[in-house]
């Protein structure tokens, strides 16, 4: 791994570079005692990262916590934010190269205890991501990238807390109201209907084909004939998320109902098991992965549904209606704040969904791997 | 084996196999023309209330005939009836000469190459993500959950902040569009690539160790073919997605021509039956998009000696 040990080094050096080069602004690190220890601090935690291969994981992220710790804490002069220098800059590299070396480490990694093993996996994603929205910061208050073009994470983040109430009401309007109920009567429309069709082949036959082509059309279109048949408040979007997740769910299920082997069917018959039975015991079991799969899926639909139906009109209310009159307002802030909100909310979504199917569809080979 | 071949090992011809066909055509076409009694039976029934109100505020007697009439035929009806839109479609697509802005074929055209665009774009980076993620461990883990969550994100709340800083930098029209689009429609194609390059068993990949192939040779010789089948069954959902994507990405820029901005003019000026045409023109692109990239799947994997 000597590819590694000098990509250490190189950071190592990268971040006392920091102490010769310019900051920026005029900012003297002489004035700053706690910040020359911290940067020898993660100068040294990158060479023992490159002379101990065992720790080097933990070094590695020591020190590149410790240089984004003391480029945030530089960004906070005012010298420095919008002027940065090439030792501010040293500083962000060092912190770079040491967080994906340290990072590409954790991946080889293979913790003997499952609990660990569990905590890097989970790890190794959130630092990426942590590290991503660290970039985004530094660079965007380092270069002084106006706040009309993209605000700085921070910013967002502080927008978020001071609107919570805001906030609030737009989840509960778009979110609870819109998305869930459309997302209940959809998902459960199209089972049903699946279930309906799964009995009488006739109709399987005719409406497969039709489901599949009715999938493939951009469905949300018809968000502008809803609000015109529902009104402007939420039950428009209902209607909307209804049709757009319904067609999904008929496809899958319909295709689940039929993942029943014709031996398991057999074994069902000579059972003498009835229709009912059969379909209970037998054919929703089967259709469950299938199901699910249409549950997420749809969990990203009826978000893009609720908020396509509140561009053709909505009382003043909705993370939709919100982020078009912020967007009017050039007010940047407000929006990636909202666009948090709905990727938190969509990601809880499709976890919860994800947790169900885990819970339900333990059996299925492609979840027992993973658990085993 | 040559085609011939396999046709001649079945007894049964084609009277046998056109009887399969419109066999599997019946029930398709019950259930179209059940959907198309609803509508008709839903027009009758939404839009009586709107023709008995405005023939009482005429304060002229009508018959159950003339209120039938009104209902199929109103100008601005709240169910427009299927023959009303396909006239509109009609006029609207061979009435106006292609370049007026009238014409649907005007503003399919504009939604069509933002769409193409799009797909391409999208097709391409959801490649190259899929060639890195196989081949960089590191980012398999630490990049693949975020892409699944950038679908969270609903690209709606996103697209607006995408019109203003690509305006700031001078880009307008097409190029914002097209990488909304791109954005909603990378996502299959990382995925199904994904799958789709790591499909090689393991005993495939071991043989290729055994001539000591190179990666990049393993990559061209066997995780490439081996990827097609995947490859074009992602990019049907790509296509369809990347209209989506070109219609939503018509929406918050207030866009003057496309069939996004149809919608949305329509809804504005209640002309109702200029929404139910637009759904139209994006149906039939939509089905034509997804057949042409059907048929390139079909032409490939005869090319590559698939059996049909």
């Amino acid at each position: 791994m000597s590819f590694e040990r000098a990509g250490f080094l190189v950071a190592a050096v990268m971040a006392l570079g920091a102490l010769a080069l310019p900051l920026g602004g005029g900012t003297d690190l002489a004035a700053h005692p706690a910040l020359l220890a911290a940067i020898s601090l993660a100068a040294v935690a990158c060479v023992g990262a490159a002379m101990l291969p065992h720790g080097a994981a933990l070094l590695g992220l020591i020190g590149a916590a410790l240089c984004c710790k003391v480029t945030l804490v530089l960004l906070a002069d005012p010298g420095v934010e919008g002027h940065a220098g090439a030792g501010f800059w040293s500083l962000v590299l060092a912190a770079w190269l040491a967080a994906a070396l340290a990072v590409t480490r954790m991946t080889t990694l293979r913790p003997r205890r499952k609990a660990l093993r569990r905590l890097n996996d989970a790890a190794i994603p959130l630092l990426f991501g942590a590290f991503v929205i660290y970039l985004w910061e530094a660079a965007v208050r380092g270069f002084g990238v106006p706040s009309v073009l993209t605000p700085a994470p921070s910013a967002t983040a502080a927008r978020f807390a001071a609107s919570l109430p805001v906030l609030g009401e737009d989840f509960v309007q778009t979110f609870v109201r819109g998305v869930l109920s459309g997302y209940a009567i959809g998902c459960g429309a199209g089972f049903l209907v699946a279930v309906v069709a799964h009995r009488f082949d006739f109709l399987a036959r005719g409406v497969l084909p039709l489901g599949n082509f009715v999938s493939a059309l951009p469905i949300v279109g018809i968000a502008p004939i809803m609000v015109m048949w529902f009104g402007f408040d939420w039950p428009s979007k209902t209607a909307v998320v209804a049709v757009v997740t319904f067609f999904p769910m008929l496809v899958n299920a319909l295709a689940g109902f039929s993942a029943a082997g014709a031996m398991e069917r057999d074994l069902m018959r000579s059972y003498a098991a009835g229709p009912a039975q059969t379909l209970i015991k037998l054919h929703l079991p089967a259709a469950l992965p299938f199901v699910f799969n249409a549950l997420k899926i749809n969990s990203t639909l009826a978000l893009i549904g609720a908020i396509v139906a509140e561009f053709f009109g909505t009382p003043t209310l909705g993370i939709g209606f919100r982020i078009s009159t912020e967007v009017g307002r050039m007010a940047l802030d407000m929006v990636w704040a909202e666009i948090a909100l709905s990727a938190i909310a969509g990601m809880a979504f499709y976890g919860a969904v994800a947790l169900a199917e885990r819970a339900t569809t333990f059996w299925h080979p492609s979840l027992r791997s993973s658990l085993g | 084996m040559t085609n011939s071949a396999i046709t001649a090992d079945r007894p049964r011809g084609a009277p046998f196999r056109l009887r399969q066909a419109i066999a599997r055509r019946v029930p398709v076409a019950v259930v179209v023309a059940a959907i198309i009694v609803v509508w008709y039976a839903a027009a009758l029934l939404m839009n009586a209330a709107l023709v008995r109100d405005a023939f009482e505020r005429e304060e002229t007697t009508y018959t159950v005939s003339e209120l039938v009439a009104g209902t199929l035929n109103a100008e601005r009806p709240l169910v427009a009836a299927p023959h009303q839109v396909i006239a509109e479609f009609a006029d609207l697509v061979f009435g106006y000469p292609p370049d007026s802005p009238r014409s649907l074929v005007y503003h399919g055209a504009i939604t069509l190459a933002a769409t193409c665009l799009g797909f391409a774009l999208g097709a391409a980076f959801g490649i190259l993500l899929a060639v890195l993620i196989v081949h960089v461990r590191t980012l398999e883990k630490s990049l693949l959950p975020w892409i699944i969550c950038s679908q969270m994100v609903p690209i709606l709340a996103v697209a607006p902040i995408v019109i203003v800083v690509l305006g700031a930098i001078g880009l307008r029209g097409l190029v914002p569009k097209s990488i909304i689009s791109a954005y909603l429609c990378f996502f299959p194609v990382a995925i199904g690539m994904v799958k789709g390059l790591s499909s090689p068993d393991p005993i495939e990949r071991d043989l290729m160790r055994t001539w000591s192939a190179t990666r990049a040779q393993v990559f061209w010789k066997l995780r490439c073919p081996s990827s097609v089948p995947f490859l074009f069954a992602s990019l049907k959902v790509a296509i369809s997605i990347s209209l989506i994507g070109a219609i939503v990405g018509e929406l918050p820029t207030g866009a003057q021509a496309g069939l996004g901005a149809r919608l949305l003019a329509g809804t504005y000026y209640g002309q109702t039956l200029q929404i139910w045409a637009a759904l139209l023109a994006a149906a039939i692109m939509a089905a034509t998009l997804v057949g042409i990239v059907g048929a390139a799947e079909r032409w490939t994997l005869r090319r590559m000696g698939a059996r049909p």
